[in-house]
């Protein structure tokens, strides 16, 4: 008998929580941005679990696409880390606020 | 308790505690190396789930390039432990940590409460997560998609190079 998928979902759950409470919680941009992979990773989790429960492999395909998403994502974003760094010299998301008014 | 279970539970254990601590790490390399063994917790749960190609993408692309990226900006940074992880008791902490309780539970009763009927037993084809039924979606049904994200890799690239070059 295999894992029940419930425990995958509320896997899942917890995970994605985690990190938008990591979202929230941390002033440096680079941690903020890998709790968002980990929001990502836990979105492919609960997809791979149902394209196994269901016998579909769509959900896999659609992880595939995510995993693409989620790389482009990284390369620019990091590169905006970079450029932010060059000017403020700071990466802590409570300094960077010369567009507020 | 089969096996299997047991070890979804144990797997599931590291996942929750790498994920935790990553996210209280002060220093951003350590958070980083958490989140590597969270992933290869993810790893192994697709291998657990019969997704054989998903489980090495997963290690190649995330953990092999996405996370080593990310290490890269950290050391090109240079940046230093983070001096506390919260200064004083913020509100906006307090609130984050109330509305992410409230998001948890909201989830939990979505998935968990008024089963209008049991789910169906799994029927996973044995050929599911294999390389060939992946690579015919692919090319078959998803074929749009997959030459749609060629292009967004190539604007990815043309934007990170031009962001982060430096402009004389």
């Amino acid at each position: 008998m295999s894992v029940p998928l419930p425990y995958y979902l509320g896997l899942s759950a917890i995970l994605f929580t985690v990190g938008v409470a990591g979202v929230l919680i941390r002033r440096n941009a680079i941690v903020v941005f890998m709790c968002i992979e980990l929001m990502l990773n836990s979105v492919n989790l609960m997809l791979v679990a149902f394209s196994s429960y269901l016998g579909d492999v769509t959900g896999q395909v659609l992880v595939l696409l995510v995993m693409a998403v989620a790389a482009a994502e990284a390369a620019v974003g990091l590169a905006i880390v970079i450029a932010l760094f060059r000017n403020s010299r700071t990466v802590n998301i409570n300094e960077i606020n010369i567009l507020k008014w | 308790m089969t096996p299997e279970i047991l070890l979804f539970f144990f797997i599931a254990a590291i996942a929750v505690a790498t994920a935790v601590l990553m996210v209280l790490q002060r220093n951003p390399v350590m958070s980083a190396i958490y989140l590597i063994g969270n992933f290869f917790c993810l790893a192994a749960f697709y291998l657990l789930l019969r997704a054989q190609l998903l489980a090495v993408l997963q290690v190649a692309v995330y953990t092999g390039a996405i996370m080593v990226l990310v290490i890269f900006v950290i050391m090109l940074l240079n940046l230093g432990n983070e001096a506390q992880l919260l200064e004083h008791f913020s509100l906006k902490a307090g609130v984050g940590i109330a509305l992410v309780c409230g998001l948890l539970l909201e989830i939990f009763y979505v998935v968990f409460a008024d089963k209008p009927s049991a789910l169906p037993a799994p029927l996973t084809p044995s050929n599911l997560g294999t390389v060939e039924s992946i690579g015919s979606a692919l090319f078959g049904k998803f074929l749009l998609p997959f030459e749609v994200t060629s292009i967004l890799l190539l604007a990815a690239i043309v934007g990170a190079v031009v962001l982060a070059k430096k402009h004389n």
